[in-house]
């Protein structure tokens, strides 16, 4: 038997009835963030633009005015995550580092295929408790995709794809204009709009457009890509006067030491920076 | 097994009755801010009408003027926030014809409350906060909770920012954990700012409140409006 022994592999569920029994006596679970997000992608003529909004709320109240929902899976694919942030960010870096590991048994670049099998199957055992709404793109061997995954494992392979609150109003973009085999310049402002389009419309999408554009041999994460609002400027000044602070009263305490040791090193000596 | 009761006859059972439910409440943001001056009043509001995660209009600021010099700020139930707005100036308008003059500030308060607690059992979802001017020319804020409980204050926050704009002004405006020479009564100009300022920051952290901040400057002679942008995500 091992020394010491590590935690079980997979979720813990060891405080469940104690939380059953503190919900029935009138306590709240915590609430965790929630990313009410804007994400979407196309495919366009060398590969895939993925654009995020940068907005995290706990309930009305913006959490995070600059979030990054644009997550790293592996070098020729992103995932943008919306749902709880934890499980988006949880689920991408479990995802990104099987990848990891399949790459060095294989020696070949992961698939896209592969990752949305890994991300269905994932988010399928946990029955949509994993509250991760995906839109997964990369560039592999057999070219550009785009998927979208739901939390509860279903997934979509979709030439473009918009996904979290502000799902509608960028999809209403999409549809307006979107073609196949754009140039690299239209796609990536039509992603902007999509996302722009969230961000105003949606209450619980905002700040920022994060893009990322992803082609057979370069990937580019531009964060922000766009201010879609310029933060409002006050005229006041809200800074303190030095004693603005009532000090209520003061009491000068010496402390007492005793000298352990001393050390007497020569000027000369470089200091030890060991 | 068979149940029979005392004369033989099979026990049946009804459906029983059904309760069903009606949902007359509906939350529609928005925020609103009142400070009282020497002698002169400012009420402000956001522009913003929401419903969950949508916006209905962003051009629906959430202060009605009702007389000369008096102003009131209603946030909650859009819905109930007409309705009770019709009747305060029903009311104002009987009390102009039956009395022959405005109405004070003071008065609409307090009819306001009684208006308010009518509905003591099935209220309006409405957080009101009325401003003015005084029956001795000074400036005069009220605020009432949604059944009509009301208080006069120097400065008051209602709506989904409250909770950020208040301990704001308790500062700025109240020089709360301030000095005691930091206390100088503030100008109209500053008063302004601030609350426009308190605004920019609300529509920062708070998704209820954006668009535009109105910004209504009671005196005696009347009322001034001025409009600022805001956030519009």
């Amino acid at each position: 038997m091992a020394a010491v022994e590590g935690p079980m592999p997979g979720f813990s569920f060891e405080n469940c009835i104690r939380n059953r029994h503190l919900e029935k006596i009138g306590h709240k679970a915590p609430t965790a963030y929630k990313t009410g997000t804007t994400i979407a992608g196309i495919i366009y003529k060398d590969g895939v633009v993925l654009g995020a909004d940068t907005r995290a709320t706990e309930d009305t109240v913006v959490a995070d005015k600059n979030c990054s929902k644009i997550h790293y899976l592996a070098d020729n694919m992103y995932c943008c995550g919306a749902g709880t942030a934890a499980d988006t960010e949880m689920t991408t870096q479990m995802i990104s580092s099987q990848l990891e590991l399949h790459k060095l048994n294989t020696g070949r670049k992961p698939r896209v295929a592969t990752a949305n099998r890994l991300l269905k199957q994932m988010l399928f055992r946990y029955q949509g408790h994993i509250s991760a709404a995906l839109v997964l793109g990369g560039v592999d061997v057999t070219g550009p995709h785009l998927y979208s995954i739901h939390p509860h494992g279903s997934t979509d392979k979709l030439p473009y794809v918009t996904m979290g609150s502000g799902s509608l109003a960028a999809m209403a973009t999409f549809e307006d204009r979107f073609k196949p085999n754009m140039e690299k310049d239209e796609a990536m402002k039509l992603v902007r709009d999509a996302i722009a389009a969230g961000i105003f419309n949606d209450l619980g999408s905002g700040s920022n457009v994060d893009i990322c554009v992803i082609t057979k041999d370069k990937v580019e994460y531009l964060r922000p890509f766009d201010e879609a609002n310029i933060k409002g400027k006050r005229e006041g000044n809200y800074g303190y006067k030095r004693g603005s602070t009532a000090v209520v009263s003061t009491e000068v305490k010496k402390i007492p030491f005793e000298v352990v040791a001393t050390q007497v090193v020569s000027g000369t000596e470089a200091m030890d920076t060991a | 097994m068979e149940v029979l009761n005392n004369r033989g006859v099979e026990d049946y059972q009804t459906a029983g009755p059904k309760q069903s439910y009606f949902s007359p409440y509906s939350f529609n943001g928005g925020s609103i801010l009142a400070v009282a001056g020497e002698d002169f009043a400012v009420i402000a509001s956001d522009s913003r009408l929401s419903e969950g995660f949508s916006i209905h209009t962003r051009d629906q600021p959430k202060t009605y003027q009702l007389t000369q010099n008096t102003v009131v700020g209603a946030c909650g139930f859009h819905g109930d926030v007409l309705t009770l707005i019709k009747v305060l100036k029903a009311r104002i308008k009987m009390y102009l014809h039956e009395h022959n003059k405005d109405m004070s500030s003071t008065a609409v308060a307090a009819m306001l409350s009684t208006i308010l607690y009518y509905r003591r059992f099935f209220p309006y979802y409405v957080y009101n906060i009325v401003a003015g001017i005084d029956d001795e020319g000074k400036g005069c804020v009220f605020s009432f909770d949604p059944v009509g409980s009301y208080e006069r204050e120097p400065y008051r926050a209602g709506g989904s920012a409250s909770s950020m704009l208040q301990p704001l002004m308790d500062n700025q405006v109240g020089f709360k954990n301030l000095p005691k020479q930091a206390r100088v009564p503030l100008s109209k100009e500053e008063v302004v700012k601030k609350v426009r300022d308190g605004f920019i920051s609300a529509a920062e952290r708070d998704i209820y409140t954006g668009d535009e901040v109105v910004v209504n400057i009671i005196t005696k002679d009347g009322v001034e409006v001025e409009r600022f942008p805001l956030r519009k995500d």
